[in-house]
């Protein structure tokens, strides 16, 4: 009898632990556009505690998950530190979350991030996801993953999610810069034309 | 003697001729020339695989996809590798890592910049992350953003053999 019992939590448990992988790997499951982010508290590269809420002259966030040991996100590392140049002055700074599992990717340890982060001087926070539970609520896939949030008065809403232009590899050949464009669009009190789009990119190691 | 150490030779020169030609041919595509591999209409099952070489989780799932290869091309079942490696990581990269890891499944590269554009055309619940894995033949197909252990991959493909 005591067996069977056995048996059975053994089998409730497997089929309990392949259901939520399986959720886990639905792609689609975080925010949409026009949802509303929620805040979050994160170490920074220089060890203090950083949040959304600390912005208080924002208008808003151009949230990108990213790592130093994905080639796509390392292509792209100057152009989020020009993004942070362009834009933190006009209210919309950069905030990076790196996502991955450090003990699958100690190249995205705090000390890597932080040399990584000295190296390319970079200006903006870039945030340790510890225990990686905000990049699921965003429903971030990969990195580099853009999401640009809003200030409103009911929260930080969700305009864009993608990435952060149409040429990965090579800098000066993109033709639509999908940030900028969606920022300008957003100071401008206009409409997003482009609110999402799609690019190649590491998963994020769990 | 002389003989046989003749073919023994020729053997060899011809395995080392066969592996560059593997090599050489490493056919790049755009997506609209890589789009009819992943719409074939006959009486195969196709794997088409999406990874790089930078890719830890392609790379570690790549052999169950070789021994799919091997243990299901009888049962017209077709493996096929796209690598989204940079170009520059062709000679570098791509063609040593087929090379030396005697890939045995069709390899070819995707060179399309304009992913917004293709990767919805492949599916549109696709985030861009990779690895991920399409499973088709003419009746049905699926999506998988995700990785495979060699059992997993079995799987899913006995459910298109029926």
């Amino acid at each position: 009898m005591k067996k069977i019992a056995k048996l059975m939590i053994a089998a409730i448990l497997v089929l309990g632990v392949s259901a939520f992988t399986d959720g886990k790997k639905e792609a689609g499951d975080g925010y949409k556009v026009g949802d509303i982010a929620t805040d979050f508290k994160l170490e920074n590269i220089n060890g203090k505690m950083v949040s959304l809420s600390d912005f208080e002259g924002a208008k808003g966030f151009i949230i990108t998950f990213t790592c130093n040991t994905c080639p796509f996100a390392v292509a792209y590392e100057d152009r989020i530190e020009a993004l942070n140049k362009k834009y933190a002055k006009q209210g919309y700074p950069v905030i990076a979350i790196m996502p991955n599992n450090t003990d699958v990717k100690p190249g995205d340890n705090m000390e890597q991030m932080k040399i990584r982060a000295k190296e390319k001087g970079f200006t903006f926070p870039y945030l340790m996801d510890k225990g990686q539970k905000v990049y699921p609520e965003y429903g971030a896939t990969k990195t580099p993953h853009i999401y640009i949030l809003q200030k409103s008065k009911k929260g930080n809403v969700v305009k864009y999610i993608g990435a952060i232009d149409d040429n990965s590899r090579d800098a000066s050949k993109v033709k639509e810069k999908y940030v900028e464009n969606a920022v300008d669009a957003l100071l401008k009190g206009e409409e997003i034309q482009v609110k999402e789009t799609k690019a190649i990119g590491c998963s994020i190691k769990v | 003697m002389k003989r046989i150490l003749l073919i023994a030779i020729l053997i060899i020169s011809s395995c080392k001729s066969e592996d560059r030609e593997v090599v050489e041919e490493l056919k790049v595509y755009d997506f609209d020339t890589l789009e009819p591999l992943l719409n074939k209409i006959d009486d195969k099952v196709y794997v088409i695989n999406f990874w790089a070489t930078w890719c830890a989780p392609c790379v570690k799932e790549l052999p169950y996809f070789e021994e799919l290869n091997a243990n299901y091309k009888s049962k017209k079942v077709e493996v096929v590798l796209v690598s989204l490696d940079f170009p520059k990581q062709y000679e570098k990269k791509l063609k040593p890592y087929i090379v030396n890891n005697k890939l045995m499944s069709q390899v070819i590269a995707l060179d399309d910049t304009d992913t917004n554009t293709w990767i919805p055309k492949v599916d549109e619940n696709w985030s861009g992350a990779i690895p991920a894995t399409i499973i088709y033949n003419k009746n049905k197909r699926r999506f998988y953003e995700r990785s495979f252990n060699y059992e997993e991959l079995q799987e899913e493909v006995k459910t298109f053999l029926n």
